[in-house]
């Protein structure tokens, strides 16, 4: 069940559209608009975005930070996670031979839409990631209708 | 059919071959030992599996799904499950005794050294 939220439907055709778009993002090729609000790959923390009927459900992969201090806010539609990780204090007698965690604060957006209740938001830290999951309103969840 | 049956058990058992994230990692060293910090977000730790086979030690964690019933994603920056990630260990690293912590999906592995490849002072005589 978890593939799904972390692979990506979709055909053959789109992926390879979409590495295309990588790399003219990359080399700044691109004439397309990108959309305002896009990141670089690589950023801190990864954000994974899915939708059940019910909810809209954003996960940031933030390993390793005080979840008590994460800034999370949603405001005109836009989810900020904001905070900071601290870097380890590494005495002076050790020497490093990698050094490819991200340390330091960080700030995500992530544009939603517009059908959400801004009422209704709960956010979890386990294991890493932060859950944050926004409800959707009663008005834009699937009825069925009666035919007469 | 019995060619087929025996190459079918040659194959290793393990998931070698899936397609993982590298995790990444910070490794640094003092006198007594190594000290690895990974980061694993979305790995509990009984989805952890840490392996030391001769001189090559391996992570790998799978990454535990937090995901409500009927999710669609719309939009991914982590796209595949699993991490992995393998280390060739020096012949002074004390395999037998590493010790593993994981907590907040970050993962620090203590490797000591054997206690004769620590470093000792030498006292120089003066004559």
């Amino acid at each position: 069940m978890y593939e799904s939220m972390l692979s990506f439907p979709g055909s053959l055709f789109s992926e390879l559209d979409r590495l295309q778009r990588d790399f003219d993002d990359l080399f700044g090729l691109s004439g397309q608009p990108a959309s305002i609000r896009s990141a670089m790959p690589g950023s801190f923390p990864a954000i994974n975005v899915g939708h059940t009927p019910i909810s809209v459900e954003v996960y940031a992969f933030a390993p390793g930070i005080d979840a008590s201090k994460v800034d999370v806010t949603l405001d005109h539609g836009v989810l900020v996670i904001a905070g900071e990780r601290k870097a380890p204090e590494v005495d002076d007698k050790s020497s490093t031979y990698r050094s490819e965690r991200a340390f330091g604060s960080f700030r995500r957006a992530v544009s939603l839409p517009d059908d959400i209740d801004p009422a209704r938001v709960y956010a979890t830290y386990r294991d890493g990631v932060l859950r944050v999951s926004i409800a959707r309103r009663e008005s834009a969840q699937p009825q069925r209708i009666s035919v007469q | 059919m019995n060619e087929l049956q025996t190459q079918a058990q040659r194959q290793p058992a393990s998931t070698d071959d899936t397609r993982a994230l590298l995790p990444r990692v910070d490794v640094l060293e003092d006198d007594t030992g190594l000290t690895l910090l990974a980061d694993l977000p979305g790995v509990p730790r009984d989805k952890l599996e840490l392996k030391v086979e001769g001189d090559t030690l391996q992570i790998e964690g799978e990454i535990a799904p937090q995901t409500p019933e009927g999710l669609e994603p719309v939009y991914a920056e982590l796209r595949l499950p699993r991490y992995r990630r393998r280390f060739t260990l020096s012949r002074e690293l004390d395999a037998a005794h590493i010790d593993a912590k994981l907590a907040d999906g970050v993962l620090t592995l203590r490797i000591p050294k054997h206690a004769d490849a620590q470093p000792r002072r030498i006292a120089v005589q003066v004559h």
